[in-house]
């Protein structure tokens, strides 16, 4: 009986509808766990923190709507919203150029490097690999004053090492140079931009007698251009996130002085329990970043080569 | 002469990149008489092993390692299976709004964390998730942006005839993903398993937020409170950063020909 139900024209249809049905549904099945997960943990929140940034909003007890007050008492009278931001903007207008200059120069020097070059690639990777706490750890005791790591090497050179971390013209720099130690992952993607770019076009400028220093500039640069862009928007974007190291290495002192943007926030809401006033922070972070990354974006668009891509210049020479 | 500057550029800077690792060794091993000496003692006279075990004893470090072993166990498994399932919907199907949502997704990447994490905290707070592991886990089963672009992009370099071939004998889109696949994406989730398996066990902000209770602290947020407690205790410190970084470095090690084979470069071409 079951056969014949089965078989039968009638059922034939059936069938067929319930599988052409299941055809229409099957993608939005296999992406569902990302739908659901961009509306609960992603949508959802940016609803929820854009609405509480208009409240007064307390962990526990009475929420009253404020409208732009948590803004306008954030950029008028706050001090400590302005010099985070500040320091922020100080460590990323160092962190973000030495970062990928470094990392560039390291991956020039891997790509030239015939042997052995694996091993250097995997050390200078390494510290990417390891916790922030670890990081952290590591490097409180290379700052410290007395036993440290650096301070000794200074002094076999005769410097008398300064408090790295209790000065406050230095700790920020500290911070810096403990952040720059994670540098590989950005390495590493310039390094995979810097093998794919055809050998070809080395040897055609070779031959022409185009100088090294030519190539650099007019093949390296333009081809790395997609590569180099992706990691100047990365980078800004971690950097004005900037937590775990200035929360564990100074606490945001000394004096303040490394006391990050997103340090504020965290304040705002886990230890003074203002979510609104946090919320309000942390878009005012989301703008900067969103900001930051789209002129890039536009600004790098009149350079960048992009594979595959035609200029209307490049069709004009041929018309 | 040119090769000569250049390995010794790399040897040098080989060391700077490698010393600190070595000096918190070193730290870890050392006798509390040799820890103080100025200048530092950079090659013991003694080693002494047995820190390790006492500086495991001082703190629950037992219980904090087997929370990040759960954590990082549990979400990674969500999270393989979530990335690939999303990344199987975008690379084989054509449906309304497909690239729309695609960008979409590659667009929730620039959401920096900060902005989430306060009504994330309101929304576990809610669902009562405060001070258990499910924020640490559960999101992990909704999959990962940037992971579901990485295996998105490896599904497309394998031929749809194969897909088709499988259809023709029968097999549905489940079919498909589970037993084809799944088994030829090994590589890129083996680079997905490394990198989330990475992040999870060096979390610090996500245990710091959702954590109270010392029973539940992972290895992260232990090592960071036991710091903070017992800052001279320099030994103990370092001998516990060595066991944090054992884990990732070995899958590291382990992992490496697929972590450089080019798949973190492929993911920026686009």
């Amino acid at each position: 009986m079951d056969m014949a139900a089965h078989t039968g024209p009638k059922a034939e249809v059936v069938r067929r509808r319930r599988a052409n049905a299941g055809r229409h549904l099957a993608p939005f099945l296999f992406i569902s766990p990302w739908i659901l997960g961009f509306l609960f943990f992603t949508l959802g929140p940016l609803c929820f923190s854009l609405t509480m940034s208009f409240f007064d909003w307390p962990v526990v007890g009475e929420r009253t709507f404020v409208g732009l007050d948590n803004y306008r008492s954030m950029f008028m009278e706050d001090p400590q919203f302005r010099e985070s931001l500040w320091i922020t903007v100080k460590f990323a207008a160092i962190y973000v150029p030495f970062n990928i200059v470094m990392s560039f120069l390291l991956a020039l020097l891997l790509h030239h490097a015939t042997f052995a070059s694996g091993f250097f690639r995997t050390v200078f990777y390494l510290p990417s690999v390891i916790s922030g706490v670890a990081l952290v750890t590591i490097w409180s005791w290379i700052y410290s004053r007395e036993y440290g790591l650096l301070n000794f090497m200074l002094s076999l050179v005769g410097i008398d090492g300064p408090n790295w971390l209790g000065d406050p013209s230095l700790a920020l720099v500290a911070i810096i140079v403990a952040s720059l130690w994670g540098l590989g992952g950005t390495m590493l993607i310039l390094l995979t931009g810097l093998k794919a770019i055809p050998k070809e076009l080395y040897e055609a400028a070779t031959v022409s007698g185009v100088p090294g220093w030519a190539q650099m500039v007019f093949i390296t640069l333009p081809m790395l251009g997609p590569m180099l862009i992706f990691t100047f928007i990365t980078s800004i974007i971690s950097a004005f996130q900037q937590l775990t190291i200035a929360l564990l290495l100074t606490k945001g002192g000394p004096l303040g002085s490394t006391y990050f943007f997103a340090m504020y926030i965290y304040d705002n809401a886990f230890k003074y329990f203002d979510m609104g006033y946090a919320a309000a922070g942390s878009w005012v972070m989301f703008v900067i970043v969103l900001t930051l990354s789209l002129v890039v974006m536009r600004w790098s668009a009149a350079w960048v080569y992009y594979e595959g891509e035609v200029r209307p210049a490049d069709g004009d020479r041929d018309a | 002469m040119r090769k000569t500057v250049l390995y010794a550029t790399l040897i040098l800077l080989s060391a700077l990149f490698i010393a600190p690792f070595y000096w918190t060794f070193m730290t870890a091993v050392k006798s509390t008489a040799e820890l103080y000496r100025f200048p530092p003692v950079l090659w013991p006279s003694e080693w002494h092993w047995e820190n390790f075990a006492a500086a495991w004893s001082k703190q629950p470090f037992g219980t904090y390692l087997s929370n990040s072993l759960i954590v990082v166990v549990l979400s990674t498994i969500g999270q393989l299976l979530s990335s690939s399932l999303v990344a199987f919907g975008f690379a084989r199907f054509r449906f309304p709004g497909r690239d729309a949502l695609f960008v979409l997704l590659l667009a929730t990447m620039m959401i920096p964390w900060d902005v989430k994490m306060i009504p994330l905290y309101m929304e576990f707070n809610m669902l009562g998730w405060i001070n258990t592991l499910k924020p640490l886990i559960v999101p992990a089963y909704f999959a990962d942006a940037f992971f579901v672009f990485l295996l998105r992009q490896y599904i497309m370099t394998i031929p749809m005839e194969i897909d088709e071939a499988a259809r023709m004998d029968g097999a549905n889109s489940f079919d498909i993903y589970w037993r084809i696949h799944l088994p030829l994406m090994l590589p890129a989730l083996v680079l997905v398993g490394t990198f989330h398996f990475m992040n999870a066990w060096n979390d610090y902000l996500g245990p710091l937020i959702f954590l109270n209770d010392q029973s539940k602290y992972t290895l992260t947020l232990g090592l960071s409170m036991f710091k903070g407690l017992h800052e001279i205790d320099v030994t103990s410190i370092a001998a516990i950063t060595v066991i944090l970084c054992l884990p990732p470095l070995a899958l590291f090690f382990l992992a490496q020909r697929y972590i450089m084979d080019g798949a973190v470069g492929s993911s920026v071409k686009g």
